[in-house]
């Protein structure tokens, strides 16, 4: 036989798919927001950049054999004083701005995108728990998601931060710094999931569906991930767009007041820190670039987001 | 109406009791701080003798039970860090914190709503348009930039403004003010609109969500029938009815200020709480960390306890609700 008739039905699949997206109101709600589209042009940019980061930035800011002192704090090359070999000039190390605002991206991006995950997980597998579950697990869980809820994150996330910081005192922070700021921002951002999961959770399970598969015998944890799972889990699209907006900022801020990522790895949030203690002596591009390329990228996701959540949003077609 | 004070109450202890024990545990958890304290080459007996001093012999029961006891009376312990009591510490900066956090709720307040006003009243006219851009950045762009920004603008280039520093002090009993001297006045304001700033790009959007809804309503419509001038309905009839949502907003958020201060603080080297908190991470200084978690988590909850129970005063829909839960 040949091939044809297993590739047909999957290309036949495609086709619908790519013609349901064609004719469907998301598209087109896409297409008549020329802010929306900008603003996912933008990010889809910054996304590629941060990416390709080892083949477009011309120096690796990471390397210090690639780094020289005496290139140190040079403004941008259309500056006067500035070096054609540093197109947004060097920070206080001779690192090229360009290059370590590329690597920057990368690491924040990297950092946001481990953190959403971990909230994502947590807050999802809890809310499955809680919702389907019921009873005193439900209670407990809605309970510490009430208590934690009263808190800016950005203030569990620095505790967190200090406690880890404190259990790991002997291990050099180079090390650590890492998988502290993706737990303190995963344990921090948990909540909204949970409670969003556990809502759409509560009414999915009185469905005859549910029902059905439960008489039939299916195991409960196989009903939560193969059964409810896929039909709760829409809402939590745009709840993962705002959330890695967030996640950069939190990453960025914490970097910022210095208990982030070190100089050693830059991230933005670092690089802005470096830049801040140079505001008063006129070297104002190490502050003025990465700080553009945060706000432009997390303005973008926002706007996305928030395209999504409207066009995604029944109530409002 | 009683049960359910009392049950928001209880509630709110349990809270309470939840993060003093978090707070406890910082410190079972974290090492041994006598390493914070003394110096690599401090003789053992001295080492024995500051562990005996600090009560970090006794059973772990009896620690927390000794923890909770002091902290109902200020008493949070001796700060690793500057070897005095926390308590003193917080003490001296919290009117730093308290002034720059109510001088930006009112900030927020006073620019905020005549911005949202207008925003409802002139839809689509170009300085809407620039409202709603301006808020769109206050929502999404984070507090370091802004206060970077406002730094370098105002202190750096124009030299209008003090771009860290809280200015000449007056003491006034146990409380230090930095309102009453025009130093003071100075270096207050890029703080306090960084701060207020998201606030009041969230009371923007509020009221003017709430406007917009409130000018359909029947008797907006009747008020222009009766022929009132446009003025006395805006702001007399639609305006009124939009403020019991912003002023819970404002005041459920006042808590969120507080909290938020240590960026602001950070940032313009304000001396407030906020920043001996941040110190307090950087250097594992336990006391001062857990002190601050307890008094936040206190601001919040009675914040929050009030709101609550004022709802249930002012609307008696909900009371009946209660009654029958």
């Amino acid at each position: 036989m040949t091939p044809e008739p297993a590739t047909t039905p999957t290309a036949a699949a495609r086709a619908s798919a790519w013609a349901r997206l064609r004719d469907s109101d998301i598209l087109a709600s896409f297409l008549a927001s020329k802010v929306t589209m900008v603003s996912a042009f933008v990010t889809v940019v910054m996304l590629a950049g941060a990416a390709f980061a080892p083949w477009i930035a011309p120096t690796n800011p990471f390397d210090p054999a690639s780094v020289d002192l005496l290139n140190s704090l040079l403004p941008p090359r259309w500056v006067e004083g500035g070096d054609p070999q540093f197109l947004l000039g060097t920070d206080n190390q001779g690192r090229d701005l360009w290059s370590a605002i590329l690597y920057g991206m990368r690491v924040s991006l990297i950092v946001g995108v481990c953190g959403v995950a971990i909230a994502a997980t947590l807050g999802i597998s809890l809310g499955l728990l809680a919702g389907y579950l019921g009873g005193r697990l439900d209670a407990f869980i809605m309970r510490v998601a009430d208590i934690q809820l009263t808190f800016p994150a950005i203030l569990i996330a620095l505790v967190i931060d200090g406690v880890v910081r404190a259990l790991f005192k002997g291990v050099a922070r180079e090390h650590t710094a890492f998988g502290v700021l993706v737990v303190s921002i995963g344990l921090s951002f948990w909540v909204q999931y949970a409670r969003t999961i556990r809502g759409s959770t509560l009414v999915e399970k009185n469905k005859d569906y549910v029902q059905a598969a439960r008489l039939i015998g299916i195991p409960a944890p196989l009903i939560m991930l193969r059964h409810v799972l896929p039909n709760v889990i829409g809402p939590v699209l745009v709840i993962l767009t705002i959330n890695l907006a967030l996640a950069i900022i939190t990453e960025a801020t914490l970097s910022f007041l210095g208990v982030g990522l070190p100089p050693t790895q830059p991230s933005l949030g670092t690089l802005i820190r470096i830049g801040n203690d140079f505001l008063f002596s006129g070297e104002w591009w190490i502050v003025a670039f990465p700080g553009i390329t945060l706000a432009a990228f997390v303005l973008a996701v926002n706007m996305v987001g928030d395209w999504l959540r409207d066009a995604l949003n029944p109530k409002l077609r | 109406m009683l049960a359910f004070i009392l049950r928001r109450i209880a509630q709110s202890v349990v809270v309470l009791l939840t993060v003093g024990l978090i707070a406890f545990a910082l410190f079972r958890l974290v090492g041994d701080p006598i390493n914070q304290i003394v110096s690599l080459d401090t003789p053992q007996e001295q080492r024995l003798k500051i562990r005996a001093e600090l009560g970090l012999d006794d059973p772990v029961i009896v620690q927390f039970g000794r923890y909770l006891a002091r902290a109902a009376h200020f008493d949070f312990g001796i700060s690793y860090q500057f070897r005095q009591p926390v308590s003193t510490l917080i003490g001296e900066r919290m009117p730093a914190t308290l002034e720059l956090s109510l001088v930006a709720a009112l900030f927020s307040l006073v620019v905020g709503i005549p911005m949202g006003v207008y925003t409802a009243l002139r839809r689509g006219s170009a300085l809407s348009s620039a409202f709603m851009a301006l808020s769109l950045a206050g929502v999404s762009l984070p507090t370091f930039l802004i206060a970077i920004l406002l730094r370098y603008v105002f202190s750096v280039q124009l030299g209008w403004l003090p771009s860290f520093g809280r200015g000449a002090v007056v003491q006034l009993g146990f409380w230090s003010t930095g309102l009453l001297t025009p130093s003071g006045l100075k270096a207050i304001i890029l703080p306090s609109i960084t701060l207020g700033l998201f606030q009041m790009t969230l009371i923007m959007r509020l009221v003017r969500a709430e406007m917009l809804e409130v000018l359909r309503t029947d008797y907006i419509k009747f008020a222009r029938a009766r022929g009132l001038s446009d003025r006395a309905i805006h702001f007399g009839h639609a305006l009124k009815n939009t403020l019991v949502p912003v002023i819970t907003i404002a005041g459920l958020q006042l808590g969120s200020l507080i909290a938020f201060a240590l960026i602001t603080e950070y940032v313009f080297q304000w001396p407030g709480m906020g920043a001996l908190f941040l110190g307090a991470v950087q250097n594992v200084d336990i006391p001062i960390m857990a002190a601050y978690l307890m008094l936040i988590a206190f601001i919040f909850v009675m914040v929050n306890l009030v709101v609550d129970i004022l709802y249930a005063v002012v609307d008696p829909r909900l009371r009946a609700h209660f009654q029958t839960a």
